[in-house]
């Protein structure tokens, strides 16, 4: 199994360590992972501010690093969302929707193809768990509150499988933290709020690390915590369930 | 018309000045979706109700040409006279006419997010007619002299304070009285006296049923029902989409729609107009203003399944922390952010863009309108008909280009961060409205494709 390795660019120029982990995570899983170097956004930016015009590039550029892996696995439920919703190329159509097919959000690729029922990782932490609306509601990482529909949650799924990972619950399980892209400085009032709102819930309820599947939300919610000097840690999900293999990598 | 120039970032920025009212607007209308969901859950069938509802939608907009003329043969034959307005304009010229041929100077109205849409308050008032707005809400931003907040909630961004000076200044409660259940008796006695003296009542429409000619008018304050019983003209205002096939259809909104919008099991008051009584005259005027444009807009047709429950709003994270007058148009939050538009695209294209379109407005919709693909698809008309700044093409098209080129990219990056690591100040100031209330990110020594590029061969 050849896994492209699908790093958004915001995460590549800010949190290379998310990268590492979800590449060292998926390779103690047993996938041949290859990170194509000429890789670097989705398009996303520029589609959800009304110019999906401009984004012919970044898909012609996403299949050409793309195509010929047989999945294509990232951490980020927002920019996987994206490209399955929006990747055309109108000179190269079968490969983009086969390219639409085949890309996971990393949590998803781990339930749902690699079937993981155990990871050998420790983390003796309370966690608030942040879902994000792209993976949730989008990529249906996990069942939402609107819905009336039976519960289920990949990412918790495998946070439980994590040794020692105390999970706080939360007043309001899926409510979008206010990052929302462009959103998060055109409307900065109302991005903020929405932000300080999420980070107490999850201070109110005794969290030590914040954590999620997408770093744009986290970077936002992160950037509110240490404005208030809250003391709360943000990881991405694939940091606390690489947590054993990086400290055995460590030692 | 009064048309607000300021949009909704700037109104939402002014709403947030006040922190602590941010966050008794968030929770009220917080509590309101709490008691939606849990109502939700006690009907198992729930989702399946939903589904029925939007394709029973889909089929009445598919076929809604023959359904309008199948109702108006109806009513016609149950002896109400149907009237057809082209836009606002026309919608509230027919029904000053028909004031002025009675000779009416004073109205009661029940809520009519119609009339709203159409301006008919001032266009009446322009005309010498008196309008006394009966549902509750409506009353209270009448004497406050603002426009309603919320379709369903209109005065939620009032605090009951507030409503007791308001009593207070314009129906003589004692001041400082803001009990809600004697402010509440208070109304019911100034309305009583309104309902008493009306000539002519306007009503709103929920439903429409082409098969029987009826209409519906759902209110918790059975003050449609007091305006069109008691008044000898009778105008009941609706926009076309307001038509479902037939009478059984009901079954299926009724048990939606209050469930939606209040979390009750259903309105307190589901009455069925069908015939004007001994003397009194029935007049329906079906307005399209715009929704045949609407209707002719693919991506954009099925924002007409609206049954107007205001579910959307009462989730909506951006909704609650920018209040409903932010968005400057009669239907407020997502629904109106995806209806506007299509009114004006210049006036209310920065609305489409009021949403990090999480998608919690498309899982309440009782008729599964599929709002934040809408808005995203809006924000793509929008840019293309020319409702954007230069600044904001010019640096989408550098981004843009910056991104289709990996080198660029990786030097542009590489030279970003040493940029934020050297000189924090030129992207920590007053000018980045990210660094406003937030810090930045920590700019890395090496990107993650600089490691992978060192450490692959042993990793």
């Amino acid at each position: 199994m050849k896994v492209g390795l699908f790093i958004p660019c915001y995460i590549d120029q800010f949190y290379p360590q998310v990268g590492i982990a979800t590449l060292q995570l998926l390779q103690k899983l047993g996938c041949e992972v290859e990170y194509p170097q000429g890789q670097t956004c989705c398009g996303q930016p520029m589609a959800n501010s009304g110019y999906e015009h401009l984004t012919h590039q970044c898909n012609t550029l996403f299949i050409k690093n793309f195509a010929d892996y047989d999945y294509i696995v990232g951490p980020s439920g927002s920019c996987v969302l994206h490209i399955k919703d929006h990747l055309h190329d109108p000179a190269a159509e079968e490969k983009a929707t086969g390219i639409r097919q085949r890309i996971y959000e990393l949590t998803e690729f781990l339930t749902d193809v690699l079937k993981v029922t155990s990871l050998p990782a420790r983390f003796p932490c309370k966690v608030g768990l942040h879902q994000s609306c792209h993976g949730q509601r989008g990529l249906a990482l996990a069942q939402m509150s609107e819905l009336v529909a039976p519960p289920f949650s990949k990412p918790e799924q495998l946070l439980r499988m994590v040794e020692g990972v105390e999970l706080v619950p939360l007043d309001r399980q899926d409510e979008c933290c206010g990052f929302g892209g462009t959103f998060c400085v055109t409307e900065e009032a109302v991005s903020v709020k929405m932000g300080k709102d999420r980070v107490a819930d999850h201070v109110k309820h005794g969290a030590e690390v914040i954590t999620g599947t997408d770093v744009s939300c986290l970077m936002h919610i992160e950037g509110i915590l240490r404005r208030q000097h809250a003391g709360v840690k943000v990881m991405h999900i694939a940091e606390i369930l690489n947590q054993n293999i990086h400290e055995q990598a460590n030692s | 018309m009064n048309r607000q120039t300021a949009d909704h970032a700037t109104l939402a920025d002014k709403f947030n000045q006040d922190e602590a009212r941010v966050n008794w607007h968030d929770e009220t209308l917080w509590w309101v979706r709490a008691k939606r969901d849990r109502i939700a859950w006690s009907i198992p069938e729930w989702e399946a109700l939903r589904d029925t509802a939007s394709r029973i939608k889909v089929n009445a907009l598919g076929n809604l040409h023959d359904y309008l003329l199948q109702f108006e043969e109806q009513a016609t034959r149950n002896g109400a006279v149907v009237h057809w307005a082209a836009d606002a304009e026309e919608h509230n010229r027919i029904v000053t006419d028909i004031l002025k041929k009675h000779g009416v100077q004073r109205i009661v109205k029940s809520k009519s997010m119609l009339t709203e849409e159409c301006h008919l308050n001032p266009y009446l008032a322009a005309n010498g007619i008196e309008v006394i707005d009966t549902d509750l809400g409506e009353r209270i931003v009448q004497l406050a002299k603002e426009p309603p907040s919320h379709i369903v909630l209109p005065c939620i961004h009032k605090k009951k304070e507030e409503i007791g000076e308001l009593f207070h200044e314009h129906l003589g409660t004692p001041a400082g009285n803001a009990d809600p259940k004697f402010l509440t008796a208070a109304a019911r006695q100034h309305l009583r006296k309104e309902f008493l003296q009306a000539d002519a009542a306007i009503t709103g429409v929920n439903f429409a049923v082409a098969e029987t000619g009826e209409m519906v008018v759902c209110t918790n304050e059975g003050n449609a029902d007091m305006g069109a019983h008691l008044a000898t003209v009778h105008i009941a205002c609706m926009g076309i989409e307001k038509i479902i096939p037939e009478r059984k259809h009901l079954g299926v909104f009724l048990r939606l729609l209050a469930r939606s919008a209040t979390g009750q099991p259903i309105t307190t008051y589901s009455s069925h107009f069908r015939q004007p009584r001994a003397g009194q005259e029935l007049h329906i005027v079906l307005v399209d203003n715009g929704r045949s444009r609407q209707l002719g807009r693919e991506d954009f047709r099925n924002s007409l399944k609206c049954i107007r429950c205001g579910a959307c709003m009462n989730t909506c994270p951006v909704y609650r922390r920018s209040g409903g007058h932010s968005y400057h148009t009669a239907v407020a939050g997502p629904i109106g952010a995806i209806l506007a538009p299509n009114l004006d695209m210049k006036d209310y294209a920065d609305l489409p863009f009021a949403s990090t379109l999480c998608g919690s407005c498309s899982n309440v919709c009782p008729v599964k309108i599929d709002i934040h693909q809408q808005l995203y698809k809006w924000r793509q008309v929008l840019v293309k008909e020319g409702h954007t700044t230069a600044a904001k093409t010019a640096s989408m098209k550098i981004m843009s280009g910056v991104l289709s080129a990996p080198r660029t990219y990786k030097t542009a990056g590489k030279m970003g961060r040493w940029v934020m690591r050297a000189f924090p100040g030129m992207v920590n100031n007053r000018m980045n409205p990210w660094y406003k209330q937030r810090e930045m990110p920590a700019p890395p020594a090496q990107s993650f494709s600089q490691w992978y590029e060192k450490n692959k061969k042993s990793s």
